[in-house]
């Protein structure tokens, strides 16, 4: 190696690393730019429902003041779910920007059992994921429930189900036409 | 000279008018000021004071009750022995129904809605919720340990 290609090798090493850490970082910083609340919540169609009917809840206020925001439940924590989840968000700009189906309140309320119905399935595949981020069956003290709470609990433990088994409708309204379903519970009820 | 003479004439008029005017007004001031004086217009509040009454209200707590509240008199709508603000009525959905309907009540160990809650208002079955007894809350109310704010002795027939 001359000393032209040594000074040549050594400079494109550091105009690499000096682009790469702008690059990386820049593609970063936009994802967790597009994953806040403010983001969710330029869009009229998130703004006027899911985001009015979450202020109503739980998640929003609450006894000591933890709040859940939109990527708390929607987006998952970790980077490449996360970055999955983003590429297929590509398909709700494509619904905002091209189809609009859901940018009317009539509209959106005449698919809200199909998009509700989407989330449900997306929590039950992945155990509710996103849930257990701040909820843990290890870190809740059955005690400190409801009596009808705790059992449940503890038959849910027992038998593997999922929050969004039965936690449906907690954060937005549930959808027209939506059937309770109990795990363990369906049909009339009698297994005892 | 004639015309100045209405003139003078006229003024004098104006003049003596206004004297009675004046004299007149004065009376009915004199009359009529101790009288309105003499009477005090009462608040409806009493002597209290304004600020004075304003107490903060005590915060209660909705009970939490297992076997729930035992009824006061005969057919009067079970009391909810437990909080609600997480369960919605609205035209779509009925928020008490995921627990107390026919199909969950078991499993959930609620009680089951009555069956007067199923009968429309010609009489006949449904096999749904009347429309009439849609509305749970407009009956069933969750409790508080709140005082009453007017002394009650009102006793329970049982």
């Amino acid at each position: 190696m001359t000393k032209g290609q040594k000074k040549g090798t050594l400079s494109i090493l550091v105009i690499g690393m000096i682009l790469g850490v702008v690059l990386w970082g820049g593609f970063n910083w936009t994802l967790e730019l597009t994953n806040t609340e403010e983001f969710c919540i330029s869009c009229h169609e998130m703004r006027d429902t899911p985001y009015e009917e979450l202020q109503d809840t739980i998640h929003f206020t609450n006894r000591t003041g933890v709040r859940a925001t939109c990527p708390d439940c929607h987006v998952p924590k970790e980077w490449v779910y996360k970055v999955i989840r983003k590429i297929k968000a590509s398909n709700e700009l494509y619904h905002h920007f091209v189809v609009k189906d859901v940018d009317t309140p009539e509209k959106f309320e005449a698919k809200r059992l199909e998009l509700a119905q989407h989330v449900w399935k997306a929590m039950k595949d992945t155990d509710s994921r996103e849930c257990r981020n701040c909820h843990d069956f290890d870190s809740m003290d059955f005690d400190r429930q409801e009596a009808r709470a705790a059992e449940r609990h503890q038959e849910a433990i027992d038998n593997n189900y999922t929050c969004i088994d039965c936690h449906k409708g907690i954060a937005h309204h549930l959808p027209e036409g939506y059937e309770p379903e109990t795990p363990g519970g369906e049909g009339d009820g009698e297994e005892d | 000279m004639f015309h100045s003479q209405l003139h003078e004439l006229m003024e004098m008029k104006m003049k003596k008018r206004l004297a009675i005017a004046i004299a007149a007004s004065g009376l009915i001031l004199a009359m009529g000021t101790p009288a309105i004086a003499g009477e005090k217009v009462a608040s409806l509040r009493g002597a209290h004071d304004l600020v004075a009454t304003s107490l903060k209200p005590i915060k209660a707590k909705v009970i939490s009750r297992e076997g729930g509240f035992e009824r006061s008199y005969k057919q009067q709508p079970p009391m909810i022995p437990h909080k609600i603000d997480k369960y919605r009525i609205t035209i779509k959905n009925n928020g008490c129904m995921k627990c107390h309907d026919e199909k969950h009540y078991k499993k959930e160990r609620a009680p089951l809605v009555s069956e007067s809650h199923f009968i429309a208002r010609d009489g006949t079955k449904l096999d749904h919720i009347s429309s009439r007894r849609y509305f749970c809350t407009q009956c069933h109310a969750p409790q508080k340990n709140a005082q009453p704010l007017v002394k009650n002795e009102f006793e329970g027939l049982k």
